[in-house]
């Protein structure tokens, strides 16, 4: 075990670092930042000043290599726009998108897996018709646009939630089912097929030969065996909902580390772009890691080898 | 004395579409405690669904009918799938053909041993690990008390036969269903976990159905058999009558397959029973063996009733017992 | 009973099987036929729009459709500009449409050459595949998207290579999957063993084999890549105005929400119209050609 765990996370450091190479590059590839920065007002002095100010005049490998020495250690330099340490800014903002994204997965596991279970149970069945359309419209309904059309019924026309706005847990409300809404219909979809699956497996009819009570047939040897591959995706799906949060906060002004990054894009503020896409791709590598060490916790087969 | 399974012409369907399958038709037996009544037929025949039938585990869209299936005092034909889950496992348990696939992959076998055993009789978990050692010990397995905390990834295929059998004996049960027990594991252990089966009947005293395509398994343990084809069964009496005075053609066809020391001459050649089981859908017209049988004729068309031929022995044909007795097996 | 019967029985062919099927799956039939209408509109939509999608009357700003009091003279409204809603509607298909399709393409072509590459090679080329296929599902996709449109600036070409070179992944994946599978299988030794180049195996045994599945990704992501195009626009961060990019209309609806509603309700029932018919046609497909893997 400690192997593999040391492998994985050599694994994670090799994918950080290139995603920050790639990131770096392309922020250079596209164009002079210091022309950026300056404005559209700028003289060419001025520019010639940023540039050296920022050591853009520096050859591309020389300032990736001075980025690199920091950000191991933390240090993703300072915010254009606001001249803080980009570390304090991204720490100050990741715990609102962190606990709205734990909200999501919650939201969408309470949603899908018992509806998934519900509608293995009795295929073609009323409840199965409607697992498929809360997964169909969940899967064709477009984040932004949902979002939007809730907070036209249930905070404009009922009344009943903020608009917008970070300050309240009653902010977190319809951002968490918008997020939630998006990963529900993957999980239930795999919940259902899972559960077709198991309930077809030769140890079930052995736990009915027993004569156990249905429900623990059903919970105990049915869906412990059919959650294994739902939790690793859900913990991938908290990956793809953390970075997918963007839209959503951006929509609630929800204050977070996604509206931060729409932000600092929109204002060219290139270090805390750069420092946002390398923690969140850490953020999801570290995420597969947990989906294998749980699955590796649940299934007997990969934990007692 | 009333017998402990008393089975009286059970049926299972299955609707597909318009039509409807009767994979299970007309099985009739009775069986005293402390006997084993072995069923014997090819791939197909309708053996499993038939065992299944008797436990109440049919598939959702198979149905179970009959006249009558009473099972120690009780008709089960009326129970709820709520009192027939009291049955199992307690007063009725099975052995299933796939000792692989048919333990949990994520418990640990003690867990999957006493769970049963702590439903039926409230026993504490304590009392219900005690046993299952026991039996565990019973069964060969050695180092049973630290084989509980092991997952069924890391048993044989002989050991977790043997923990399904130990499983199916937690509760003392007065019947044991056994689905082809021994059909998935090799030649050597198949002699061995037969063996053990007699024994801890005899201990026990429980009665048992025993499911195999395998006459030689028969040969050893059964009390009395029933011959099946096609979904009924076309043969049933005790095993001498069965072995030393085979009535029904497909009886005699699969006899004639298997060497019997001292009968057996050296150099000729065995028998076989060419062709296969008809298919089910659509139904059986007449008698189901009459596609693959030597000595057809026209009465064949009709379905013939199981008929005693004296002492118990029945025979389901249209032929006078006298000339089956005298017909020799040549494959048509 | 005889043999003969069995023998007489004529069994439908594969692609005969395959049609049944098709007609009698509702999701096929209803994803496949939404779909051809959506695409027929955007292709005659110089016929049959009533207006110029571009030109703006100041005069005719915010005026509501048919159904909620207006006149047939602007079907579904018209916008903040005075611009026919219907009008750059049909137009907006265009755009969702040629997204759809482009990204499919070129995420369509790396991903199918890296998983293919991985599956048929295994080994190191494998490894290294799979460490891109890793580090590129790490990488947050709207926020890379979002990162370089603002930089390289918004405007068709490049939200569509943006979105080529973000979406291959899901490609590579199956098709990994998928070659993995046929390269075990015996036919493929076989034309190995009788000398075929690795070009004429990839293009002759294994392409064929993994077509369906390929269908079904390509609508996956077709999904996918329209779904991102609409969110970016919608965050300014896409698609430029005056283009009707339909996220874009919604964008620009949004400043009417409470008053207006209509002017987001409309183009989010074309994109979810749009999005839903191409995932019922991709189900349908995975359904039709390959029914056992059903669940």
């Amino acid at each position: 075990m400690p192997r593999f765990l040391l492998k994985r996370l050599g694994l994670a450091a090799l994918v950080a670092f290139t995603v920050s190479l790639i990131s770096f590059s392309l922020l250079f590839l596209a164009g002079d930042p210091a022309v950026a920065l300056a404005g559209e007002a700028a003289t060419e002095e001025d520019i010639q000043a940023i540039r050296a100010q920022y050591g853009f005049d520096r050859p591309i490998a020389i300032q990736y290599m001075a980025w690199l020495s920091g950000a191991v250690v933390g240090d993703f330099g300072e915010s254009y726009y606001f001249k803080t340490p980009v570390m304090e800014l991204i720490a100050s903002r990741l715990p609102t998108t962190m606990q709205l994204g734990l909200a999501g997965i919650c939201f969408a596991l309470l949603l899908a897996v018992p509806l998934g279970v519900a509608a293995a149970i009795r295929p073609n069945s009323l409840i199965d018709r409607f697992a498929l359309f809360v997964s169909v419209v969940g899967q064709a309904m477009p984040t932004f646009w949902f979002s939007l059309i809730l907070i036209v019924i249930f905070a404009v026309n009922l009344g009943f939630v903020p608009v917008s706005g970070t300050d309240t847990w009653r902010h977190f409300i319809l951002p968490t089912i918008v997020l939630g809404y998006f990963a529900t219909p993957g999980i239930m979809r795999l919940t259902r097929a899972g559960m077709l699956e198991v309930l077809r497996a030769d140890y079930i009819r052995t736990a009915r030969a027993k004569g156990l009570h249905p429900v623990k047939v059903l919970f105990k040897h049915a869906l412990r065996n059919a959650a294994i591959p739902v939790v690793g995706l859900a913990a991938v799906q908290l990956g793809f909902m953390l970075g997918g949060s963007i839209v959503v906060e951006s929509i609630f002004a929800l204050n977070g580390a996604g509206l931060l990054a729409f932000e600092s894009i929109n204002r060219n503020d290139f270090p805390v772009v750069q420092a946002l896409i390398l923690i969140f791709s850490i953020i999801y590598v570290l995420l597969t890691l947990l989906a294998d060490l749980l699955n590796a916790w649940l299934d007997p087969r990969i934990r007692v080898a | 004395m009333e017998p402990l399974l008393s089975v009286e012409n059970l049926r299972v369907e299955i609707p597909i579409g318009a039509g409807l399958l009767k994979p299970v038709r007309d099985i009739s037996f009775d069986l005293k405690k402390g006997e084993t009544l072995c069923i014997v037929g090819e791939s197909g025949c309708g053996k499993s669904l038939t065992s299944l039938a008797l436990m109440g585990l049919l598939p959702r869209a198979a149905r179970r009918s009959g006249d009558r299936l009473r099972f120690a005092g009780r008709d089960l034909l009326g129970l709820k799938e709520r009192q027939m889950a009291r049955l199992r496992g307690q007063s009725m348990s099975m052995i299933f053909q796939e000792p692989m696939t048919s333990l949990n992959p994520s418990y640990a076998i003690g867990n999957q041993l006493t769970e049963g055993m702590i439903r039926h009789q409230g026993v504490s978990r304590a009392e219900a690990r005690d046993r299952a050692i026991l039996l565990l010990e019973k069964v060969g397995i050695t180092a049973a008390a630290s084989r509980l905390a092991q997952f069924p990834h890391q048993l044989s295929g002989g050991l977790r036969q043997r923990v399904m059998i130990a499983m199916s004996l937690m509760c003392d049960p007065e019947l044991i269903i056994a689905d082809e027990p021994t059909t998935a594991l090799d030649v050597t252990i198949q002699a061995k976990i037969l063996g053990m089966m007699k024994e801890l009947q005899a201990e026990f005293g429980m009665a048992m159905i025993f499911i195999t395509h395998d006459l030689g398994v028969v040969a050893r343990i059964a009390d009395k058999i029933a011959v099946m084809y096609a979904g009924t069964f076309v043969e049933t009496g005790t095993a001498h009558q069965i072995f030393d005075a085979p009535t029904h053609p497909y009886t005699k066809g699969l006899l004639s397959c298997i060497p019997v020391p001292g009968k057996t001459k050296r150099g000729s050649r065995l028998g076989a029973v060419p062709g296969v089981v008809p298919s089910l859908v659509g139904g059986v017209r007449g008698c189901g063996f009459a596609s693959r049988c030597p000595v057809r004729q026209a009465a064949c068309g009709k379905e013939p009733a199981l008929t005693d031929r004296g002492a118990g022995h029945a025979c389901r044909c249209v032929m006078d017992s006298d000339a089956l007795r005298n017909m020799v097996w040549e494959a048509a | 009973m005889t043999g003969i019967d069995n023998d007489m029985i004529i069994a439908p062919s594969p692609a005969q099987q395959m049609r049944r099927r098709a007609l009698r799956h509702w999701g096929f039939l209803i994803g496949g036929s939404l779909l051809g209408l959506i695409v027929l509109l955007a292709l005659i939509a110089p016929l049959i729009a009533p207006h110029d999608p571009y030109v703006q009357d100041l005069s005719q700003r915010f005026l509501r459709p048919v159904f909620m009091g207006g006149t047939w003279e602007y079907p579904l409204g018209t916008d903040h500009l005075g611009r026919d809603y219907l009008s750059r509607l049909l137009y907006g298909a265009r755009i969702s449409l040629t997204i759809g399709l482009v990204t499919a393409i070129i995420s369509g072509l790396i991903g199918t050459t890296l998983g293919v590459a991985a599956g048929y090679f295994g080994g190191r080329v494998d490894t290294i595949v799979m460490f891109i296929i890793t580090v590129r599902l790490s990488m947050p996709v709207v926020l890379v998207a979002l990162a370089v449109v603002a930089l390289f600036g918004g405007s068709l070409t490049v939200v569509v290579l943006v979105l080529g070179f973000l979406l291959w992944d899901q490609f590579a994946v199956v098709m990994r999957t998928s070659t993995q599978q046929i390269r075990s299988q015996d036919y493929l030794i076989s034309a190995q063993a009788l000398g075929c180049s690795t070009t004429r195996i990839v293009m002759t045994e294994i392409m064929p084999n993994v077509l369906n599945n390929l269908i079904v990704i390509i609508t996956l992501e077709m999904a996918h890549a329209i779904i991102l195009e609409a969110a970016l626009s919608f965050l300014g961060l896409g698609v430029q105005p005056p283009l009707p990019s339909w996220g874009l209309m919604i964008a620009e609806g949004k400043d009417m929400l409470f008053f207006e509603p209509f002017l987001i309700t409309i183009p989010g029932i074309a994109l979810f119209a749009l999005i839903f018919s191409i995932n019922m046609l991709g189900d349908g497909v995975r359904d039709v050609t390959a029914p056992e893997n059903r669940n």
